[in-house]
């Protein structure tokens, strides 16, 4: 059975508020080996014009992958979440995620096709601060494979 | 105008160590026998993790952490990790082509592993340096 198409375009509730702390990001960027002295030392980031150390480009995912999961479990939508593989992936920056913000995402389901057995389900998530300053967008496109035989 | 490769190693310990960081704990990650119960050749990197890697190359090409307007991939082939020491290696490459936009280079990235492309439409556009 594909997925309803007709939930294209559909809209879901704020995700709650998610703190960016500089140790999360420190975390992050030592996980990559990602040394650049913005990523780890607020007086390099400050430098750069930012208020606190800086996340590497695909930090964002640590919120967005969360928040997504409210599509990917809608119990409307149906999804074999045992069947998911992530298929592509897409950042649109405004300016990079900092230590200090508070992220919220709200998620739309952007499109899905289904094609070759298997159904492609992309989400948008547009990351901004609570007081409404957008930061990135994430696209991530879920390869839901169909049943075998 | 073909930019200078990066290679970025790739263990076990550093999958475990990126399952932490993002909050991605699917066991193909980690487990060899979960891997081998859903088909795979053994466990393999988060597609997230190689695309981390790729960021950073673009970032040291474009020499600023925060040089990326923006970023997308399509994971095509998995990162085989085997339990060794070295583990495996992931190779970049890209090529910078000008965009409408004076300000804005467009990267088209190629990364294989094995001497295999595990990455397809990889793109970024940076901040011109």
């Amino acid at each position: 059975m594909g997925l309803d198409q007709s939930f294209t375009g559909r809209s879901y509730p704020p995700s709650a508020p998610y703190q960016v702390g500089r140790e999360k990001i420190r975390e992050f960027a030592t996980a990559i080996g990602a040394e650049d002295a913005a990523y780890h030392d607020p007086e390099a980031a400050r430098a750069l014009g930012y208020p606190d150390v800086i996340a590497p480009p695909t930090f964002p995912m640590v919120l967005s992958m969360a928040a997504s999961r409210q599509i990917v479990e809608d119990p409307a939508l149906g999804v074999d979440y045992s069947r998911v593989v992530h298929g592509d992936q897409r950042f649109a920056y405004t300016r990079p995620v900092t230590a200090g913000d508070e992220l919220v995402c709200v998620n739309t389901i952007e499109s899905i096709n289904a094609r070759g057995g298997h159904d492609f389900l992309t989400t948008r998530s547009e990351i901004g601060t609570s007081d409404g300053e957008a930061v990135v967008t994430v696209w991530t496109m879920f390869v839901v494979r169909g049943e075998e035989g | 105008m073909e930019l200078p490769t990066q290679r970025y190693r790739v263990t076990r310990a550093d999958l475990i160590r990126y399952a932490g960081a993002s909050g991605d704990f699917n066991p193909i990650h980690w487990s060899e026998s979960f891997a081998a119960k859903v088909g795979l050749p053994g466990v393999i990197a988060h597609g997230m993790l190689t695309m981390a890697l790729v960021g950073r190359a673009v970032t040291t090409w474009a020499g600023r952490p925060d040089a990326i307007v923006e970023y997308g991939v399509r994971f095509t082939r998995p990162v085989e990790v085997p339990d060794t020491e070295d583990g495996t290696e992931i190779e970049v490459t890209a090529v910078a082509k000008d965009t409408d936009d004076p300000g804005l280079v467009r990267l088209d990235l190629t990364a294989t592993c094995a001497g295999v492309k595990v990455l397809a439409q990889a793109k970024a556009v940076i901040k011109r340096p």
